[in-house]
């Protein structure tokens, strides 16, 4: 790790002010940040921390929840509201990580993980386009069985590995930041990009911005939701691929569903071809196959990774079939 | 502000740099704390900070002035060794035990989740009140490996200590 130095922040506007400088940070729990500066994947100059900002959450006057940025993995996921409202959320956070990295991990650190796989941090045998810019992605032609299949590049095929933003990204969350030049709200599914031919590049944050809350918008009461994950391993491992969904049903129609992929793109993917063919139609299993099979029509895989397509709808046809008969 | 580490203050390290864990074995001489992967996928390193299991390889030294961390050195009382070290003397918890230290730390923290009503990703009922069966403590455990194998005696050893009250 190359030295830099350490400061608190005690509230919002001196963190900002501390956090302006060039080669500044930010710092949560640490999970994800200090293991990169520590392989010198990640450099920094001053980490700013502010794990001492708001850790609150709180009922918003739409009738959703508005959670501070540095509210921990697990104090999110064990929220009464959350549990009983937003079951898909506290489900999502709990099938990431160990219960551990849970109770270091905060909200806004969770967002700002690195997009990442394995020749990432391979520094001293591999190329990596995310890790060094423009020399190369040796994953593309390598091991790629857990890579993307979904808006990938020549440039970088890595997955984003957070199982809690693919609930928020079915959730239609709006991320609320501040920096510099004032405050501005993010809807989640614009806040991660794309790797296009600029994969060091995860988000649309800013230098300097702060995430210092993220705001949950009120679910119908009707609509039922829910979280599936597939791994190689029963528990703590990253995902091979994931579903979160919302589906509301009367008679038998969809009223509304909103879905969110993980596992299988540089961000959460928002399955909104899949969503726009189930609206209004009905809920059975073969609507639910035919709006996978929509989605990921566009599905490139790569050498090793072409199970990812059926895995994805057979995950997705589940999971929505659990969600109808629930609703039923 | 002082780090309070089994009860006693102790000023944090100068450099920023130093991870709890290396601030335990190396500063302070409290080396029940292991370092086996060193990057947060094994749970060796596990200690308790106010209560809760954290990983200490992944964590700044710094950041925790003014908390209260309790090691594998705080557990026993004198001679009396806490409940889960004598349990897992009992039960064959570990065989090397190079990860028990982390096992044990974990497990504290685990049962004081459960108590308060934290579910896992097996829990059917998110609302329900917890009850530790196998397989729930085999998920909230899932963080901590043993290579040896002795994840069936840990299990065996959990269960004993587990109150009437949540068990199955």
């Amino acid at each position: 790790m190359t030295p830099f130095d350490y400061a608190r922040a005690g509230d919002t506007a001196e963190a900002l002010r501390l956090g302006q400088g060039p080669a500044a940070a930010y710092l949560g729990g640490g999970t994800n940040l200090v293991d990169l500066m520590r392989e010198t994947i990640a450099r920094a100059d001053t980490l700013v921390d502010v794990t001492g900002l708001s850790s609150a959450i709180e009922e918003t006057e739409e009738g959703g929840l508005m959670i501070g940025g540095a509210v921990r993995n697990t104090a999110l996921a064990e929220h009464r509201a959350v549990r009983s409202r937003y079951p898909l959320l506290s489900r999502a956070i709990l099938a990431g990580a160990s219960a551990q990295i849970r109770n270091m991990a905060t909200v806004g650190g969770n967002l700002l993980q690195r997009t990442r796989c394995t020749y990432f941090y391979d520094t001293d045998g591999s190329r990596c386009n995310k890790r060094v810019p423009g020399s190369g992605c040796d994953a593309i032609d390598g091991f790629n069985r857990i890579h993307a299949i979904l808006g990938a590049s020549a440039a970088c095929v890595a997955t984003h590995p957070s199982d809690m933003c693919v609930a928020l990204a079915a959730l239609d969350a709006i991320v609320h930041v501040q920096g510099r030049e004032g405050a501005r709200s993010i809807a989640f599914a614009e806040l991660h990009r794309l790797p296009g031919d600029r994969p060091e590049i995860d988000t649309i944050l800013k230098p300097g911005e702060l995430i210092t809350a993220v705001e949950l918008p009120p679910l119908a009461p009707s609509a039922r939701s829910t979280y599936r994950k597939v791994r190689d391993r029963a528990s703590y491992a990253f995902a091979l691929v994931s579903v979160a969904a919302v589906l509301d049903v009367a008679d038998g129609q969809i009223k509304d569903a909103r879905i969110a992929l993980g596992g299988v793109a540089h961000k959460p993917w928002r399955a909104s071809k899949a969503e726009a063919r189930l609206r209004g139609g009905p809920a059975t299993e073969q609507a639910f196959r035919e709006a996978a099979m929509a989605e990921l029509a566009d599905a490139k895989p790569l050498s090793e990774n072409g199970f990812k397509t059926e895995l994805v709808t057979r995950t997705l046809v589940a999971v929505l079939g659990d969600l109808a008969g629930a609703a039923s | 502000m002082p780090i309070i580490i089994n009860g006693s203050p102790v000023a944090r390290p100068l450099d920023a740099r130093v991870s709890l864990l290396d601030f335990l074995r190396e500063d302070l001489h409290l080396a029940g704390t292991k370092k086996g992967c060193n990057q947060g996928a094994c749970g060796a390193c596990t200690v308790l900070v106010d209560g809760e299991r954290i990983l200490s390889c992944l964590a700044l030294a710094v950041q925790f002035e003014g908390r209260t961390v309790v090691t594998i050195e705080g557990l026993a009382e004198g001679d009396v060794l806490h409940p889960l070290q004598q349990a897992f003397i009992d039960h064959d918890g570990f065989q090397c035990g190079y990860c028990t230290p982390g096992q044990i730390c974990s497990a504290i923290g685990m049962a004081a989740e459960a108590k308060r009503g934290v579910p896992s990703h097996v829990s059917t009922d998110l609302s329900a009140d917890v009850r530790l069966t196998r397989e729930e403590l085999q998920e909230r455990m899932s963080g901590n490996l043993c290579r040896c194998g002795a994840h069936n005696g840990i299990i065996d050893a959990i269960l004993e200590t587990v109150p009437a009250e949540m068990a199955a």
